[in-house]
């Protein structure tokens, strides 16, 4: 068994299997088409269940998948076969309940695509190469929306409370050196 | 948290097919990154731009060399850009990119300066970038940024380089082996995420060092880990730890057990099931260790959450296959999971009823299940019918109930795959319960006289044709057989004609009356039903009087074809209509090697139909079957083992050629299939020379010439040797191949009346100790040592010298013995520093033989073994010392 909790996809598709924004971690499905028939299969097999309130979860292709559905859009994460479901889970969660946030609660296509910079961000930040970087959903959010300038920048383009938050970060670290 | 979205122009009233992508063209965007090039950058524009992109490459485009090199070079001057969000989808293009070394070259001094950046989200990112696309010569330039980034306070820096370097630890362990003490403290960090991947990463770059792992688990097992999923991995170590030191032959009390235990209370749902886990896979579990996990499991059953219900059910399912009586507890729990909403919970709550159920529950299951059936997917239906075969195996006084539920589910709506799967099921029960064969049988002709599947049809008449006649009474079959030839298309019917041949021939009372159903079959419209209406109505002699049907009859009705069919099909397309009749003696029986070597690869056995209605006949069977039809060899007695077949010329020569070893107690036969690939010859008289200077103790006795060889028709000539009697004689064989080689004309496929001698120079063949030794397992090793008598135990050490790894190692020695690896022993985890490998085997004499194999590896590779041999024969266990003394 893999020793490290690792993460073969993520997959975020509309409610007609179409894929919105996708990312692989491992080298189970080489090319596009690859790829594509897995998320055909995987659409096609829980479009029927009710995985709004909880998410849900099936074997496929030999692998676990969890997946929950908000509003339009369907959210999946996939696993290996013996991986722990509810560490998947958390992953899901953590990108649910992200995405929610970023797009201030209208999870649908047309937002999500309109803003898939802010969702390719997020991917980013919750696995990076199949391990798990992030689960907490407001950190996510968080690192990916923290878009203001540069706080190495001068001080006027900064807001109040950055300032002090870096000037407290140059007086602890003037302390500790 | 509303402040820094930025939104972009949106337009709600249009249509909701609306995509702000649409109609988005590559070359187009290409046209588009020129703003990139801008003096005066627009962040907004150059991220919508990078977006555009990389919404291209995430729909699946690819772009070409020198297209992503110029998107490279492009998106390198937007570092001038002091904007962060433009910044953070730079990193992205790059890691989506993933540049070529010398182009990386370009971004390493801008995502250096970044890493060192005051900006958290820079260090963060641009040591995940950095470290993504460098190779070991950057490395050693950035190593110091990133020991202190593994340290720094702020988390997600720390994570980034601690990710970055489990990636890293693949390429280039050495660097990343200088961090320990960096990451060692990393561990300690109060941040959760911080302690899941130092831990990860520890663990990583001390895997080899099984002390060192076992000392980290020691001592964070005792301390607090805070994060669940560095507490999920802390159980994965322990349960390894636990697996590797017994195989040390510890006894006593399991090293943390009680550790595993504890986690069963932690507050973390995902501990706590990794913890179960861990129990229910620990080897030889106990029931007393058990008991606590069952009962956490038992508690998720009844979870709200899917997930956790299947986690739980699909754990428990493991469970029963090995220790049914556990998991009886959780029984109750487990039914009401039938009705579950999640039909993947209720297949699996289902399967696990089956194999823990009792004699005196499956009625009441059976009833539950029949409601379950109507609403799932074929898939689980299968899974269903499967587990229900198998409890029919373990039940079967209750072949009634079970048969019954089967022929109701077979009458059901269903696609091929789950028809096939029942009716398979039915076909085994009918074929091991004797009590259910009857009723069995009229199951399956109720089903064929509604089936849509050709293919299930005839199988089905050819499955009634076997086992039908051998019933009580064979006419009440007679009907359904018969409708066939009315109803159904052509194919059916001509296999239902056959099938009532084979009752004429079986059953004496019903041929009249068979004869008369088979003449009305003379008048099918399709000719293959009245050709063998014909020849079955002239076989059984239905022109002359009633007679007893002979053997020969019944041979040739029943009796398998002794042919590969696919030679036989060479030899039918090759022969041509002249007075001479076909010879079906004249096809060779060898099938090609290739075929051969894939029956006995390790796979599923044939179950139902497709298996022929005879026990399953061991891989060696088409062998002995061959040798014993050669009158030369005939006399050697039986055959002990035949190996797989040696190749003796390269890939792609002129003439291919490998050889299969046949043992006998007293010959050696070596069986060689040659193979000509020039379509231009016919080889005459193909022999084999075999000079056997250096094989002392063997001497040649026979020869068998192929008489003739054409284009890519295999054939097999023969040498046999004798042997001292049981004794594993060893020796080398050089071989050349003779053969008169004849000119055929490629346009009429004539050959050329005069021929001439050449050879031909083959590689040489070994008989080694491993020739003399049948795999053959024991399903229990433990059991059978312990059998054996103590005092035949031969037990040395040896030094394997350095080896690639310890696995490498181990196959090396069950190659050179040439035994079974039994449970699963052959298998060695990686990074484990020892290894006990469990073989048995038959040694030439019929000589059981057990060995039990401890390797152990040191620092340097170098490997050491402990060889302990028992067997019946003292001698043989010192042979099997003097194979592994030698090799």
């Amino acid at each position: 068994m893999e020793l490290c909790p690792s993460v073969k996809n993520v997959l975020l598709l509309d409610s007609e299997g179409n894929r919105v924004a996708a990312k692989y971690y491992c080298d189970d499905w080489p090319t596009n088409s690859a790829k594509e028939a897995f998320e055909k299969a995987v659409f096609t097999k829980t479009q029927k269940t009710n995985a709004r309130t909880e998410a849900e979860i099936a074997m496929i292709e030999n692998n676990v998948v969890v997946y929950k559905f908000v509003q339009s859009l369907h959210f999946f994460v996939t696993g290996g076969e013996d991986e722990n479901e509810l560490i998947l889970a958390t992953v899901l969660q953590g990108f649910c309940d992200a995405v929610g946030l970023l797009l201030r609660g209208h999870v649908d296509r047309r937002e999500a695509l309109e803003n898939l910079d802010l969702i390719l961000m997020c991917l980013d930040e919750i696995v990076d190469g199949g391990i798990i970087l992030e689960t907490d959903p407001n950190v996510i959010a968080g690192k990916v929306a923290s878009q203001s300038v540069d706080a190495g920048g001068p001080l006027s383009e900064q807001t109040i409370s950055q300032a002090l938050a870096t000037a407290r970060e140059h007086l602890t670290r003037s302390l500790l050196n | 948290m509303a402040q820094p979205f930025v939104k972009k122009d949106d337009d709600r009233d249009e249509e909701a097919e609306y995509s702000p992508f649409f109609g988005i063209e590559k070359g187009a965007v290409l046209q588009e990154a020129r703003v990139f090039h801008d003096p005066q950058l627009d962040p907004r524009r150059c991220s919508q731009v990078i977006t555009k992109l990389l919404y291209l490459l995430n729909q699946g485009e690819t772009f070409t060399k020198v297209e992503a090199t110029e998107v490279f070079f492009a998106v390198t001057k937007l570092f001038q850009s002091r904007d962060i969000g433009l910044r953070r989808m730079v990193y992205l293009m790059i890691k989506e990119i993933s540049p070529s070394s010398d182009e990386v070259i370009m971004v390493t001094s801008s995502l250096m300066k970044d890493m060192t950046s005051r900006t958290d989200v820079y260090r963060a990112n641009a040591i995940r970038v950095l470290c993504q696309i460098t190779d070991g010569t950057l490395l050693a330039q950035i190593e110091r940024y990133l020991k202190q980034a593994i340290v720094d306070k702020n988390p997600v820096v720390a994570s980034a380089a601690l990710v970055s370097g489990i990636h890293i630890l693949q390429t280039n362990p050495e660097i990343v082996k200088r961090w320990s003490n960096e990451v060692q403290e990393a561990v300690q960090s109060r941040a959760a995420l911080v302690q899941f991947h130092a831990l990860a990463l520890l663990h990583q770059i001390r895997q080899n060092d099984r002390l060192a792992v076992s000392k980290l688990v020691t001592s964070l097992t005792r301390g607090t880990v805070r994060s669940p999923l560095a507490q999920c991995l802390l159980v994965r170590y322990a349960s390894q730890v636990i697996r590797e030191s017994a195989n040390n032959f510890q006894t006593g009390e399991r090293p943390f057990y009680d550790y595993l235990e504890s986690c069963l209370r932690h507050k973390a749902e995902m501990v706590i099931l990794e913890a179960a886990r861990a129990i229910t896979e620990l080897s030889g579990v106990t029931n007393r260790e058990l008991t606590p996990a069952i009962t956490v499991l038992q508690l998720f059953l009844s979870s709200s959450k899917p997930v956790l219900r299947f986690a739980a059910v699909r754990t428990l399912n493991k469970v029963a296959m090995t220790h049914p009586m556990a998991v009886t507890n959780c029984n109750i729990d487990m039914e009401s999971l039938i009705s579950d909403q999640n039909r993947s919970i209720a297949t699996l709550a289902i399967t696990t009823l089956l194999k823990t159920g009792n004699e005196s529950s499956v009625d009441r299951l059976m009833k539950q299940i029949t409601n379950f059936m109507s609403d799932i997917a074929d898939e689980f239906k299968i899974v269903v019918v499967e587990a229900i075969r198998s409890l029919c195996m373990k039940f079967p006084l209750k072949y009634r109930s079970l048969m019954n539920f089967l022929s109701n589910i077979l009458r059901e709506e269903g696609g091929f795959e789950y028809k096939k799967a029942i009716v398979d099921s039915i076909v085994i029960l009918i074929r091991d319960i004797q009590e259910a064969k009857e009723i069995g049988l009229l199951h399956l002709c109720e089903f064929i006289e509604d089936c849509e599947f050709t293919y299930l049809s005839t199988q089905i008449l050819h499955f009634l044709g076997i086992e039908g006649p051998k019933t009580s009474d064979p006419s009440k079959f007679i009907r359904y057989i018969y409708n066939r030839v009315h109803l159904e298309n052509a194919t059916v019917r001509a296999c239902a004609v056959s099938t009532l041949a084979k009752f004429g021939a079986m059953v004496d009372s019903l041929k009249p009356r068979v004869l008369v159903l088979l003449r009305r079959c003379l008048f099918d419209s399709d000719d293959e039903v009245r050709d063998r209406a014909t020849l079955y109505l002239n076989t059984l002699g239905g022109d002359g009087p009633v007679v007893e049907t002979d053997n020969d009859v019944k041979g040739f009705l029943f009796g398998s074809l002794d042919v590969p069919l696919v030679n036989l099909e060479t030899s039918l397309r090759n022969y041509e209509p002249s007075d001479q009749p076909f010879d079906i003696d004249s096809v060779p029986k060898e099938i090609k090697a290739q075929p051969l070597a894939e029956k006995k690869a390790p796979g599923k056995k044939p179950i139902g139909l497709g298996a022929p209605p005879t026990a399953p006949s061991a891989a060696v069977d088409p062998y002995d079957r061959l040798l014993s039809s050669i009158p030369e060899f005939a006399s050697y007695g039986e055959l002990f083992k035949s190996s797989a077949p040696v190749e003796l010329t390269e890939a792609e020569t002129e003439y291919a050629v490998n050889v299969v070893k046949h043992i006998f107690d007293h010959y050696v036969v070596f069986q060689y299939n040659c193979t000509n690939t020039i379509p231009e010859q016919l080889l005459e008289n193909v022999t084999v020379v075999v000079d056997a200077s250096e094989a002392e103790e063997f001497s040649e006795v026979a020869s068998k010439p192929l008489k003739s060889l054409p284009y890519d028709s295999p054939g097999q000539t023969f040498v046999a040797f004798e042997k001292p009697d049981g004794v594993p004689a060893v020796g080398k064989f050089s071989n050349v191949l003779k053969f008169i080689v004849k000119e055929v004309d490629p346009a009429s496929g004539e050959a050329e009346e005069d021929g001439v001698e050449d050879e031909y120079q083959l590689e040489d063949l070994e008989v080694v100790a491993a020739d003399y030794m049948q795999k053959v397992g024991v399903s229990n090793f433990r059991n059978a040592w312990e059998g054996m008598d103590p005092e035949c135990e031969q037990v040395d050490e040896y030094g394997l010298g350095p080896r690639e790894s310890l696995a490498e190692a181990v196959n090396a020695v069950i190659g050179l013995l040439g035994m079974q690896p039994c449970e699963g022993t052959e298998a060695v985890p990686s990074n484990s520093r020892s290894h006990t490998c469990l073989l048995s085997g038959v040694f030439i004499g019929n000589v059981k033989v057990l060995v039990r194999l401890s390797f152990g590896i040191s620092g340097h590779n170098e490997v050491a073994m402990k060889l302990a041999v028992r067997s019946e024969d003292e001698n043989v266990s010192k042979t099997i010392h003097e194979i592994v003394a030698s090799g």
